[in-house]
């Protein structure tokens, strides 16, 4: 089995799951509880939050732990706007958005805000300027740092500049940069920014919210003032354990592993191209995450692709998947002005920690076999 | 060997699949979307519902098999959805699900089987599939008579005969649920869908005209007697199917019954059930289930609606691959659009949609009424 599909989620690192059992097992209280064995939890969660805090340099003060990227998005989107609802009842977001901040700009939608799109460049790039188009009474705008499908990365900072230059407040999405390239809180200037623990080696239900100190946010949940009064609910401790480790893990091997995916990247689109010599990868241009290839081969639909590759041990992601399941074209290749023919014939691999040359090798020989049969398959199922 | 088993989310597909995987067979369950489901979920009593398909993935999980969902809603809407609407527009009544099974379980998905590398295509149809006394292959009615589906599949290719397994083929329905049972299948007693999937209330009429949006065949028109006398207003064709008789709102000292539909001129005749009585009838061009078209002359049992017990039938073959089928005994409701399905004994012969009645409906009675000599 050859897995590429780390932007879905990847593998939890062996010592944070490690980390994460003996949580289970050794804190057994409430991190709220004023007890000893309530502190001692507490200061486990503590120490995960300063892990998170230094590997996006914030503080730790700024940690807002949350269930998950999508509960991070919809926190910081709808606390920032309703916090700020006498300014105006308007948010914006980029096209490219991951459909979490969709989601929570919808909610907000029927609850009478307004909301606008940035629109991105065919190089999957959202421009600075398109910031200066939003209408008047904007009052939070959501940009992603590295888009999950395609893994170009935002010019964030030049955005945020523009933004706070208007008066907007800005949330970042960042749960598909972090621990792929470095994320700095500080020097993105964003008042809002999301991280996700099973996308760098933590597990799933963990994730952060980093709110600049002073930034506006009503909470969504409302309990008896955990985290802050920005969170209700007693945290998930062993996931939070997790998540911390994996932060610091992450933080200490960026570097390398991000020079280590770079080159096997290169690598595999040169193979790509001698597979398929007509495919097209999204974005090929523009500044990307070191892990993620998006590509189209032109009379493959991606659900035969799919279909063939896992048949053959071969695990990719193709577009969005809809509520049942099956594969749709993506927005985000739309959103690029990508041609229907190729939107529809799109692949994302992604790569992680356990990712080798090797493996590449292997699965592109297997991507060549695949693309032959889906191709014959697409061309027999063509509607009238 | 290597299974591509179809799964709608139901009990049938379901047992049918599970069955194969505990003899050994190494199972790939799919599912095709056939229309997006958006936000708003259908009846639950319809397939491929999200339910349908969490039930589908469920017996893939329990059985331990890999499982897909595919998208196939193009195709499903132009050979299904499209011919449908088409068909009821012009006065048919058409049946979607031989075009389902012809252009998507037994077309689209057999297409796939190449995609991981299948030796055959399971489903959960009630029929089966061996070699006839001629050692060609055959389809061949369900042991169990009740359950048997060979009508619906009268339309599948021939050659795709070859590349499925019917593994229900000689179970009774409670035997399949038995079998659900005993393997722990979640959904052994779900509620048996009766009704097209895509339309689960029954009002096709209004699904026609409310979910596709399209207003053929809806405007009211004329209801006419067989000597051509306006006698009501009908409420749009596409409410009507030949040998009706609930649903007409007409007053008449005797029953009266859909005799015909007139797309062209908007109107619907009716009249006495004996006027409902036919010949024979013409059909489409055939799909043979064979490896060569019977003898002119055979002699059938032909089937011309799924509950049909079927009426002894001779076949003649015209130039253009259709066969005229004339009945030993007179039948009723000979409607357009549905199939004519043909067999010797068992084994189905093929289908084909009908084209007409042999003769012309409404004219027989007229000439009747007024004294002339039946047509040949």
């Amino acid at each position: 089995m050859i897995y590429l599909d780390h932007n879905a989620s990847t593998p939890v690192r062996p010592e944070v799951a490690d980390a994460m059992n003996t949580a289970l097992r050794d804190l057994g209280a409430n991190p709220s509880s004023a007890h000893r064995e309530g502190q001692r939890v507490r200061a486990a969660l503590e120490r995960a939050r300063e892990q998170v805090a230094r590997f996006v340099h914030a503080d730790a003060s700024e940690v807002i732990f949350v269930s998950g990227g999508t509960e991070g998005d919809h926190l910081a989107l709808m606390g920032a706007a309703w916090a700020q609802r006498e300014r105006g009842m308007r948010v914006a977001y980029a096209a490219i958005e991951h459909h979490a901040v969709h989601g929570a700009a919808d909610v907000l939608h029927e609850l009478g805000w307004s909301h606008a799109e940035l629109p991105c460049e065919p190089t999957g790039i959202t421009l600075p300027a398109a910031i200066d188009a939003l209408p008047q009474g904007t009052t939070v705008v959501s940009l992603m740092l590295a888009n999950n499908e395609t893994g170009v990365l935002q010019p964030v900072a030049a955005l945020t500049e523009r933004a706070h230059a208007r008066g907007m407040l800005v949330h970042c999405d960042a749960v598909q940069a972090a621990g792929k390239v470095p994320v700095d809180f500080a020097a993105l200037g964003v008042d809002f920014l999301v991280l996700s623990g099973h996308k760098f080696g933590g597990p799933k239900g963990a994730a952060a919210l980093i709110a600049r100190k002073g930034a506006p946010l009503s909470p969504l949940m409302r309990g008896s003032g955990h985290e802050r009064g920005r969170r209700g609910g007693t945290e998930n401790v062993a996931g939070i354990v997790g998540l911390g480790l994996a932060a610091e893990l992450a933080g200490v091997s960026l570097a390398a592993e991000s020079t280590r995916l770079l080159a096997l990247r290169e690598r595999f689109e040169r193979g790509l191209r001698l597979v398929s010599p007509d495919a097209h990868v999204h974005g090929e241009r523009s500044p990307r995450l070191p892990n993620t290839v998006n590509a189209s081969f032109p009379g493959a639909r991606s659900d035969s692709l799919l279909m063939a590759l896992d048949a053959r041990g071969v695990m990719v992601s193709a577009g969005a998947a809809c509520a049942s399941g099956a594969v749709e074209p993506s927005p985000v290749l739309r959103a690029m002005a990508v041609p229907h023919e190729l939107a529809i014939s799109a692949l994302r691999f992604s790569f992680g920690r356990e990712t080798t040359q090797a493996q590449l090798d292997e699965a592109l020989a297997i991507i060549a076999e695949a693309l032959q049969v889906a191709r014959r398959v697409t061309a027999a199922g063509a509607p009238a | 060997m290597r299974v591509l088993a179809a799964m709608s989310g139901g009990v049938d597909s379901a047992v049918a699949a599970a069955l194969l995987a505990e003899q050994g067979h190494e199972v790939h369950g799919v599912t095709l979307r056939l229309a997006c489901y958006g936000k708003t979920p259908m009846s639950p009593k319809a397939c491929c519902t999200l339910d349908a398909i969490d039930d589908a993935r469920r017996v893939a999980t329990a059985m331990n098999f890999p499982y897909q969902v595919v998208d196939a809603e193009d195709v499903f809407k132009h050979r299904v959805m499209m011919p449908f609407v088409d068909g009821y527009a012009s006065g048919r009544t058409p049946y979607p699900c031989a075009l389902c099974n012809q252009h998507l379980k037994f077309g689209d998905l057999v297409t796939r089987m190449e995609l991981i590398g299948a030796d055959r295509l399971a489903t959960g149809h009630y029929a089966q599939v061996h070699e006839a006394a001629d050692g060609t292959l055959g389809l061949f009615r369900a042991v169990s008579h009740e359950k048997d589906q060979t009508y619906a599949l009268a339309l599948v290719p021939y050659a795709a005969l070859a590349r499925v397994t019917l593994p229900l083929g000689a179970l009774t329905k409670p035997e399949v649920r038995a079998h659900g049972e005993r393997l722990g299948l979640s959904c052994w007693d779900k509620v048996e869908s009766q009704d097209l999937c895509f339309v689960p209330d029954g009002d096709y009429a209004g699904y026609i005209q409310n979910t596709l949006g399209d207003s053929r065949g809806s405007t009211p028109g004329d209801f006419v007697n067989t000597l051509g006398e306006r006698i009501g207003t009908h409420r749009g064709i596409v409410h009507y199917t030949v040998g009706q008789r609930r649903g007409l709102a007409l007053t008449a000292a005797a029953r009266l019954y859909v005799l015909d539909i007139d797309a062209a001129g908007n109107t619907v005749t009716v009249g006495p059930r004996e006027a409902l009585e036919e010949s024979g009838l013409v059909t489409q061009r055939m799909n043979w289930l064979m490896s060569a078209p019977p003898a002119e002359g055979t002699r059938v049992l032909a089937r011309i609606r799924y509950n049909h017990a079927g009426a002894m039938a001779t076949l003649s073959h015209t130039d253009d691959g259709a066969v005229i089928a004339r009945f030993d005994v007179p039948q009723v409701a000979v409607a357009p659009g549905q199939l004519a399905v043909f067999y010797d004994d068992d084994r189905c012969l093929g289908g084909a949609a009908i084209a007409s009645s042999l003769r012309d409906r409404a004219s027989a009675p007229v000439r009747a009424a007024a004294g002339l000599p039946a047509l040949a």
